[in-house]
């Protein structure tokens, strides 16, 4: 599914940024699709792909879970990719494309720390100088990935105001986009931000949906499954779980958002349900905002996850009915995380754990084929399960 | 003819615009500071609505903006006080704020609402121009409500002429690749930037902001616009106020030069 010409999917998406980035995101607004379908950027992108980041990331048949579930569940490996996610997918894309341009200097934002990583990772490779926005207090409940981020050559910085989360260390990153338009990229992690990002990071993330179709094939002779499940918080890894499918009816989308203690708690990050259209990190979307327009500080468990708004893409494919939403709680995603760890032997990130519990609530037919996005490994939570393990285990 | 337009018949150089966020230091100071600003000798108010993320704002009007939510501050809110001000005084008010803001309180609703308490014209930065062109355009000719881009140094020629046709009012001159209140002061370097893009041939007049602070840099940017706009120093200024009055009094004196009315 491809944006018109000024990035809307439906009435979401769109570039709502001041002038100094104008004309930054124009030139890749008119460049990023000619530059990445170029032979020579696709042979470099597909061999990183391979050689470094470890793909195809397999497409595994989850037994006994689907015993526990009485019916067919795969779950797509993003978990084993190189740095432990779906993130580095994107970061190889963007950092080929950074060079393209020419630009010297990196900048990002991260949440759980995973697209951080990513991007430090591909700019060691490149050897870009790399600096990575984190709010403070995700910077302490994801101190591995801080340490992993530091030793792969990055400074880490943090963003200390508002909640201290994902919302305000992408705000941090614009800031800085916006006082070095010229020597700066700005990749972002997720399918959100000013176009053409949202589409640029779905593009680079549809690896994960074109692997599945062929993988299926192999596995049950038929390239589309029943349905997919995937976590979202800006939404990356399931608009690449998604994309090759949005055209075909046939399969459910299944989104799941995170609702933290609870929808109705006041701490939570469900956007779709909490949420309302406004503009959020320059793009039109579904954000979560009081009546007067100021941004709700969200919740959840799961630094991945924890962000005010969703991409646009979501956006449209929740208003239009094409995505159904739902959304588990801290508690029902660490017990999908204790759970696949227990009868399939895979820590689960906790992001990737809010889809797994998605399975507890809903009900499939015993000859379904259902894929869930293993969005990312669940390392980098260990202290978050082991601080809850009493009541899991 | 709105109260911006009257300005500029009238006076083309050593424009003051002054910014100050609406509901800081305390919630209902608006009124005095305008009055205040007006009767230093300021030539236009430019008020902030305070917004829990903005993007282009660096850490001293960020932190403005959050005091002043804090305080209580909304949109409907300050539409009342701006009302009040305006009973007051004639002086042209621009409101500043984020899109978002606008949107939550409908579109057309803010911008009517902004003609009926006396504003003279908005600045959105992150209003897309397209979005203005298509949605607003016909509204903002109806009203006769002003509505102000910003240019950057990278902004292309072709741009820049876009800009100028869409501009009612003036023009902002975002002084260089920065946040607001940054580094502060002018550098060769931005004299140059200045030079260029003031030498365009605007239909409107252009005003300067970002890293003006003081007479220096307030008397370097009038070289080559028509006046300047002060926002982070402003609200540094505020912030260590004891008589909001005498404070407002001693900064734009220190601003101004001497000979000006």
């Amino acid at each position: 599914m491809t944006p018109n010409k000024n990035g809307y999917y439906g009435k979401f998406g769109g570039a709502y940024i001041p002038e100094m980035l104008y004309p930054n995101v124009k030139y890749l607004k008119e460049n990023y699709l000619k530059i990445i379908q170029s032979d020579s950027f696709q042979k470099e992108f597909k061999s990183l792909l391979k050689d470094y980041v470890g793909r195809p990331s397999p497409l595994y048949f989850a037994e006994r879970l689907s015993k526990k579930y009485d019916t067919n569940i795969y779950l797509k490996r993003e978990d084993l990719n190189h740095t432990g996610a779906h993130k580095i997918n994107n970061t190889i894309g963007q950092i080929l494309l950074a060079q393209e341009l020419g630009k010297k200097r990196i900048i990002a934002e991260t949440g759980a720390g995973q697209h951080g990583v990513a991007t430090a990772t591909v700019c060691a490779l490149m050897g870009l100088e790399c600096i990575v926005y984190m709010g403070e207090v995700d910077i302490e409940r994801q101190a591995p990935n801080v340490s992993r981020m530091k030793m792969l050559g990055a400074e880490v910085r943090p963003a200390k105001s508002g909640s201290r989360t994902l919302k305000d260390a992408t705000n941090e990153a614009i800031r800085d986009w916006i006082a070095h338009p010229v020597d700066t990229h700005y990749i972002i992690g997720s399918v959100v931000g000013p176009h053409p990002y949202p589409d640029m990071v779905a593009l680079f993330q549809s690896v994960i949906s074109e692997e599945m179709k062929w993988q299926l094939k192999e596995h049950v002779g038929r390239e589309t499954p029943d349905s997919i499940i995937a976590c979202v918080g800006g939404g990356s890894n399931a608009a690449g779980a998604f994309y090759h499918y949005l055209k075909d009816d046939k399969v459910r989308l299944i989104a799941v958002e995170a609702a933290g203690l609870g929808i109705n708690t006041g701490e939570s990050a469900a956007t779709s349900v909490l949420g309302s259209e406004g503009v959020i990190h320059g793009s039109r979307t579904l954000l979560m905002q009081t009546d007067d327009g100021q941004i709700i500080e969200p919740y959840s468990i799961s630094a991945g996850l924890d962000y005010p708004g969703i991409g646009p893409l979501h956006a449209h494919l929740i208003k239009t009915g094409r995505a159904e939403v739902l959304s588990a709680t801290d508690d029902e995603a660490l017990q999908a995380g204790y759970l696949l760890s227990k009868i399939e032997g895979i820590i689960p990130a906790l992001e990737s754990a809010h889809a797994l519990a998605a399975l507890e609530m809903m009900r499939f037919a015993k000859d379904e084929i259902v894929v869930v996005n293993l969005s990312g490994r669940g390392d980098k939570d260990l202290a978050t399960y082991i601080k809850h393990q009493n009541r899991f285990e | 003819m709105n109260r911006l337009t009257k300005l500029f018949a009238e006076k083309r150089e050593n424009i003051l615009n002054i910014y100050f966020t609406a509901g800081y230091p305390k919630l209902d100071d608006l009124v005095e500071i305008g009055l205040a600003l007006e009767r230093s000798g300021v030539d236009i108010l430019e008020i902030g609505i305070p917004y829990s993320d903005p993007l282009a704002d660096g850490p001293t009007i960020q932190a403005s903006s959050q005091q002043a939510l804090k305080n209580g501050m909304n949109v409907r809110l300050l539409f009342t006080q701006v009302e009040d001000l305006r009973k007051h005084t004639e002086i042209p008010i621009i409101l500043m704020g984020n899109f978002n803001q606008v949107m939550q309180y409908g579109e057309n609703q803010f911008f009517r609402k902004c003609k009926e308490v006396g504003v003279d014209g908005v600045i959105l930065p992150d209003m897309p121009t397209y979005v203005y062109e298509e949605q607003f355009k016909a509204l903002f000719e109806e009203l006769d409500l002003g509505i102000t881009f910003l240019v950057a140094p990278q902004t292309e020629l072709e741009r820049l002429r876009k800009i100028d046709e869409l501009t009612r009012g003036f023009v902002y001159v975002v002084s260089s690749a920065a946040i607001t209140g940054g580094v502060g002061g002018v550098t060769d370097a931005q004299e140059a930037y200045f030079e260029r893009i003031t030498s365009y041939g605007w239909h409107h007049p252009t005003l300067i902001g970002f890293g003006i602070k003081d007479a220096q840099s307030f008397a370097k940017a009038c070289k080559y616009a028509n006046g300047a706009i002060i926002g982070s120093a402003f609200i540094r200024a505020l912030a260590d106020s004891q008589d909001l009055s005498e404070t407002i009094s001693d900064f734009v004196s220190e601003i101004l030069p001497q000979d000006s009315p």
